[in-house]
């Protein structure tokens, strides 16, 4: 299935599940609620109509500072800013982050029967970031959200081992989020006996 | 016996109990530092922790806070066995945003590279997982094959490790004088140590004995593990994205995506060695193919400055000559100059630095060159996201790339193919003698760097 057709085989397969949705440069996207997130997911896997039988990736994108970036220079306003060329499929725009949501839970799913690939996005409110976890349905999900918590601090229900996975447990926060500085030190850490 | 049953002390027997066995993080068969724990009864593995981490460096936080080329050093430290997949597995995606097209002649130089690169991978995978299980003239074979491609790397690129080739838009320089010839030699050489380690190991009773059998993984299993590349390919799942969602030009090549039957870590073994051969076809049919780059002699002074000479010349306002002229450039920016440009970049002025010569000979070169390179200008794709996933030498490398239209990412994301095969590793481990750690670690070809990033 192309973009356009697998957007709206899911749109009428789930019609308040699917929040939003779009097709820019081609790859198909679509916004769901986390409340069908496993329902969306299970018939994504098993129907013959979609049969994503990949989890390629799961992660997260914290869109807090997105559009506050400060000018890092003088002149930052001059930059070159490029359109695309005619031959890109470009026929719709990105409609931006999806306020107010501060983390969007991004997936990335491929087909390997049907040879497609589809983009999930589900917003996650700072107050309460929990999303069900994926790990019932592809097993690829079990380290994928464990680096999500790491890293942004988003828990899974019903996760099998929560816990970092590239950052030790002594760790203080979640680096990926926008509010963590880059250049930040953390005390070392001694063996643990 | 059940691997999971824990075992009882029987009376009259001596009593039994399980283990724990620490290996690593840092252990000579753990390529890189990785923490594997086993709990073992005897010699048997009931279960394993595997724990990583040891190299994060934060790749993807510190590409949000470089410009778009900047990221480029980053990637090579990905997988720093084939760096140059990675390079140009992200100026792609890159592209992809900016929806930018780059020249054939670009295309097929990031073919080769890849492909170079992916045997040069393969090589040291199979390479090292050989030698530990004590074929160390296998290992020293294929180094010296190694050795050869990463010659032709370094000629290339001018650096045999951290490459840094890709730009966004193209490739830093052309393929030098007399590559072709070069590479058509280092594949020969691959060939016949292929052939030698194909005679060393594929009948070797030892070798067969320790492959055959470990680490077995369904495809069922390996697909909802998010596997893929060699080790997906072993367990019969012909899965390869150059073949069902072709880049670059690879739907012009004719290749064959070899398969094994028991997923085991044997199948993979003999997968790897024939893509090695089926890289090197691939190669031999872009060098083939690939369209003519420029004329290398100067046709209209035969007269070369070096570049240096040039911007010496530039200062003082000495330009009137400059730009007849071909710049002989020092190696690292080989193949940069103006009558090789249109060959390996996309021919956008708003993203590819200008031929040399324009740079230091007219004043609109010069400002174009400025405003890619100055803090705080250069690229600006329109805001968007964009994945794209490219064969990486272990599996699918996707780069996920959001931007907010300033000059540098606002998330980047690496799905490293070797993450997703180590997820598994408790899987393959459980069940098997401790001695199968070694084998079935090593056939995974983790790479810390881009597990870790």
């Amino acid at each position: 299935m192309n973009a356009a057709s697998l957007i709206q085989a899911l749109r009428d397969r789930f019609p308040h599940a699917v929040q939003a949705a779009h097709s820019y440069r081609g790859d198909a996207t679509v916004l769901i609620g986390r409340e069908s997130l496993l329902e969306v997911a299970r018939t994504l896997k098993e129907d013959p109509a979609f049969q994503m039988s990949f989890l390629m990736d799961l992660t997260a994108v914290d869109f807090s500072a997105y559009g506050k970036k400060r000018s890092p220079a003088f002149f930052a306003h001059s930059g070159v800013a490029v359109k695309p060329s005619p031959e890109i499929p470009d026929e719709e725009p990105w409609p931006g982050p999806p306020a107010p949501a501060r983390f969007v839970v991004v997936c990335h799913l491929f087909s390997l029967p049907l040879k497609h690939r589809l983009r999930i996005e589900i917003p996650v409110e700072e107050a309460d970031a929990e999303v069900d976890s994926l790990t019932s349905v592809w097993a690829s999900a079990n380290w994928l959200e464990r680096e999500v918590w790491d890293m942004f601090g988003i828990r899974f229900h019903g996760h099998p081992n929560l816990k970092r996975i590239l950052m030790y447990d002594e760790f203080v926060g979640h680096p990926l989020r926008k509010d963590y500085p880059v250049n930040k030190r953390q005390p070392l850490i001694g063996p643990i006996n | 016996m059940d691997p999971t049953q824990t075992p009882k002390s029987i009376p009259g027997e001596p009593e039994t109990r399980e283990m724990l066995l620490n290996v690593g993080p840092a252990h000579p068969s753990m390529h890189g530092i990785i923490r594997i724990i086993a709990k073992l009864d005897g010699e048997q593995v009931l279960d394993t922790d595997v724990e990583i981490g040891f190299l994060h460096r934060g790749f993807e936080k510190m590409a949000e806070t470089v410009d778009y080329n900047g990221v480029m050093p980053y990637t090579d430290r990905l997988n720093y066995v084939s760096p140059l997949i990675n390079n140009v597995g992200y100026c792609m995606a890159v592209e992809k945003l900016l929806g930018l097209s780059v020249p054939e002649r670009c295309h097929y130089i990031r073919v080769i590279v890849s492909e170079i690169s992916r045997i040069t991978d393969h090589l040291t995978c199979v390479g090292a997982g050989a030698m530990e299980l004590g074929a160390f003239s296998v290992f020293l074979y294929m180094i010296k094959a190694r050795e050869f491609l990463w010659e032709l790397v370094e000629m290339v690129t001018g650096a045999r490790l951290t490459v840094s080739y890709c730009r966004v838009g193209g490739v830093k320089g052309d393929l030098p004088e007399g590559f072709e010839a070069q590479c058509r030699h280092a594949l020969q050489e691959t060939r016949k140590v292929l052939k030698e380690a194909d005679a060393l190991l594929t009948r070797n009773r030892i070798f067969v004995d320790r492959m055959s059998g470990t680490g077995k993984i369904s495809a069922e299993d390996a697909i909802s593990y998010g596997i893929t590349g060699p080790f997906l390919r072993g367990s019969g799942v012909a899965y390869d994205v150059r073949k069902d969602c072709p880049y670059a030009v690879y739907d012009r090549f004719e290749f064959d995506v070899p398969v094994g039957t028991r997923g085991d870590n044997y199948d993979r073994y003999l997968v790897r060695m024939e893509e090695m051969e089926q890289s090197i076809r691939i190669v031999e049919q872009a060098l083939r193919d690939i369209p003519p780059g420029p004329v290398l002699a100067n046709p209209e002074t035969g007269r070369p400055i070096p570049a240096a000479e040039m911007v010496d010349e530039g200062k003082m306002g000495r330009i009137a000559g400059i730009v007849d002229h071909r710049a002989v450039i020092d190696p690292t920016l080989e193949g940069a100059a103006k009558s090789q440009h249109g060959g390996i970049e996309a021919g956008e002025k708003r993203v590819f630095l200008p031929a040399k010569e324009d740079t230091y000979g007219n004043i609109e070169g010069l400002m174009q060159h400025f405003k890619l390179v100055m803090y705080g200008h250069g690229i600006r794709p329109p805001k968007g996201e964009v994945y794209f996933p490219v064969e990486g030498a272990n599996g699918e490398l996707g780069f996920y790339v959001v931007s907010d239209g300033t000059g540098s990412a606002y998330r980047v994301r690496v799905r490293p193919p070797c993450f997703a095969i180590m997820a598994a590793l408790p899987k393959l481990l459980v069940g098997d003698m401790i001695a199968d750690i070694t084998p079935t670690f090593g056939s995974i070809n983790m790479i810390g760097g881009e597990l870790d990033r």
